[in-house]
């Protein structure tokens, strides 16, 4: 097709006939082919390639002068820093705190979640007292609730955990009662037509019918966690990554802000790793 | 265990698809509904099975299913209705589960209904691993898992392909030869009623009524699809179902 195109293309005076590639009307000649693309597949190598042309950019950037260390640190700079962070245990300092707070605030909101996400999904007067309610909420700015969690629970962990699991709640509400829409009705019927409980049903028929919505607002809804963990962090704790942060930023330590920021890119990756594996392994069936 | 159903009409939002049904569905015996599309087969199944009340008159159950069944009205469904997130195995242990049974049981039942259907070789595979005949026949397996009074047959042969539905209705007659199943076979396909059916009730077009009951006395096993008399009474059914459908096919639906 495109070699056709070129061909005819620099001699439009010539004609139809004696165009060069322009087979002759009736000579066979191969079906063009359309069906390529929209088909994402593995190329595991692209991402961390990326990755490391980018750093290897930078740091040959900041080597070389171009980039100032007083705009953006080296790389080097950062990774000497993470080494002391690591070298001298501060770094579980602050990132144990943080792993804990991630943990307990998205198991809250995960469970009430998916809890009220499935009574939506099967009660009508869950749905229509709920769902409103719900949608309501989503679009609160979580982190400007922080003060009043505070005033609520506390200066403590407590008023964090709130915030991660209320930030948590929203997009879990929805993706899972989405998810209990989507079950096929007709294996709900099989199942009635079995005569099995209703617990049965739920558990066996509509929670796994529901598990890949599920998993997947996972993903979204605790890269929200990680946003508000930095942000309860930076309003109020004497450790934890967001509290390191913000240490680092206000006394210009870029490469500290830096290591920081790298840390928590890491916490982001590994949250997704994970949700990767536990696809994988609920969701088999699929192959 | 027979079944009945007593004068039943029923309505869908105004829409009237069955009226003053009354039908017998006696114990050993296949039974095919046929009719036009939407002319309320399916419906006149779910009524039986009670996944749906009729408005009018009543589906009656006359005797008592057979001890040790675990669910007297089985339901064989036309898409199948297996879990995709369980193997055929537990796709069938899912109907054995709420029941008081020992584990020992449950295999034990498993492994009998899957050497039926002559699936014991695909007990660890998955739904999508299995072709749409391999699919029907794990449902079948599954629905005589719960010992089943009745078996109430929503087109199970109409999402396969026609080589699978000729082999699949020889193992149907197969299974009854030995097992005697009572069962209500849905169907629009003529030949696979005139080759399953003991009776054959005629449904006419919206609203769906009885229009008449064939009855077909040569022995299932030994029916050919080109037996002269039983060419003859698809031809009989075909007259009587053809205006039927021509009418139907002319009809808005939703209307």
């Amino acid at each position: 097709m495109t070699d056709a195109t070129l061909d005819a293309a620099p001699a439009p005076a010539a004609p139809a006939s004696a165009r060069t590639g322009a087979p002759a009307a009736g000579a066979p000649r191969p079906v063009p082919f359309r069906g390529g693309g929209f088909q994402p597949s593995g190329r595991a190598w692209a991402g961390p390639l990326l990755f490391v042309l980018l750093i290897g950019i930078w740091e040959w950037g900041s080597a070389s002068g171009w980039i100032t260390p007083l705009t953006l640190p080296r790389p080097s700079a950062v990774a000497a820093v993470f080494g002391e962070l690591w070298a001298s245990g501060r770094l579980w300092e602050h990132l144990g705190p943080s792993l804990g707070r991630l943990a307990v605030g998205s198991a809250l909101g995960l469970a009430a979640g998916i809890g009220v996400g499935l009574m939506i999904g099967l009660f009508s007067l869950a749905r229509a007292g709920l769902a409103p309610l719900v949608a309501a909420l989503f679009p609160v700015p979580k982190i400007a609730l922080l003060p009043l969690f505070v005033i609520w629970f506390g200066i403590d962990e407590a008023s964090k955990y709130a915030l991660i699991a209320f930030g948590v709640f929203t997009p879990t509400v929805v993706a899972t009662y989405g998810g209990v829409d989507n079950v096929d009705r007709s294996l709900i019927r099989m199942g009635q037509s079995f005569g099995l409980s209703w617990r049965s049903i739920v558990l066996k028929i509509v929670l796994p019918g529901a598990a890949p919505a599920i998993l997947s607002g996972m993903r979204v809804s605790l890269a929200i966690a990680i946003i508000l963990l930095v942000a309860a962090e930076m309003l109020g704790a004497e450790h934890g990554v967001g509290a390191f942060v913000l240490t680092a930023g206000s006394l210009y330590d870029l490469e500290s802000l830096f290591c920081g920021v790298a840390i928590l890119s890491a916490l982001g990756l590994a949250v997704s790793f994970l949700i990767g594996r536990l696809e994988r392994r609920l969701l088999d069936w699929r192959g | 265990m027979d079944l009945r159903l007593d004068a039943v009409s029923h309505a869908y939002g105004g829409v009237e698809v069955l009226r003053d049904v009354t039908l017998e569905a006696p114990a050993g015996r296949i039974t095919c509904l046929v009719g036009p599309s939407g002319c309320g087969k399916s419906t006149l199944l779910r009524l039986l099975g009670g996944l749906e009340r009729p408005d009018a008159g009543r589906a009656l159950m006359l005797g008592d299913p057979p001890a040790g069944s675990l669910n007297p009205l089985t339901y064989v469904f036309q898409h199948f209705a297996l879990l995709p997130w369980r193997t055929v195995a537990g796709n069938i242990r899912l109907v054995l589960e709420d029941h008081p049974l020992s584990r020992a049981e449950r295999d034990e039942i498993v492994a009998d209904v899957l050497a039926r259907t002559r699936l014991t070789d695909f007990a660890k595979a998955w739904p999508r691993q299995l072709s749409g005949g391999m699919r029907q026949r794990v449902a079948i397996a599954r629905a005589l898992a719960a010992r089943p009074a009745v078996m109430l047959m929503d087109e199970p042969l109409s999402a396969l392909d026609a080589q699978t539905r000729e082999l699949l209705m020889d193992d149907l007659v197969a299974l009854w030869g030995r097992e005697r199943f009572t069962a209500v076979y849905v169907t629009h396909n003529l030949a696979e009623a005139v080759r399953l059916g003991h009776r054959i009730a005629v449904l006419s077009r919206r609203p769906g009524q009885v229009r008449e009951i064939a009855e077909i006395d040569t022995p299932l096993e030994d029916r050919r699809p080109d037996d002269p008399a039983l060419v003859a009474v698809q031809a009989d059914l075909w007259r009587l179902l053809r205006e039927e459908a021509a009418d139907a096919d002319r009809e808005l639906t939703g209307a």
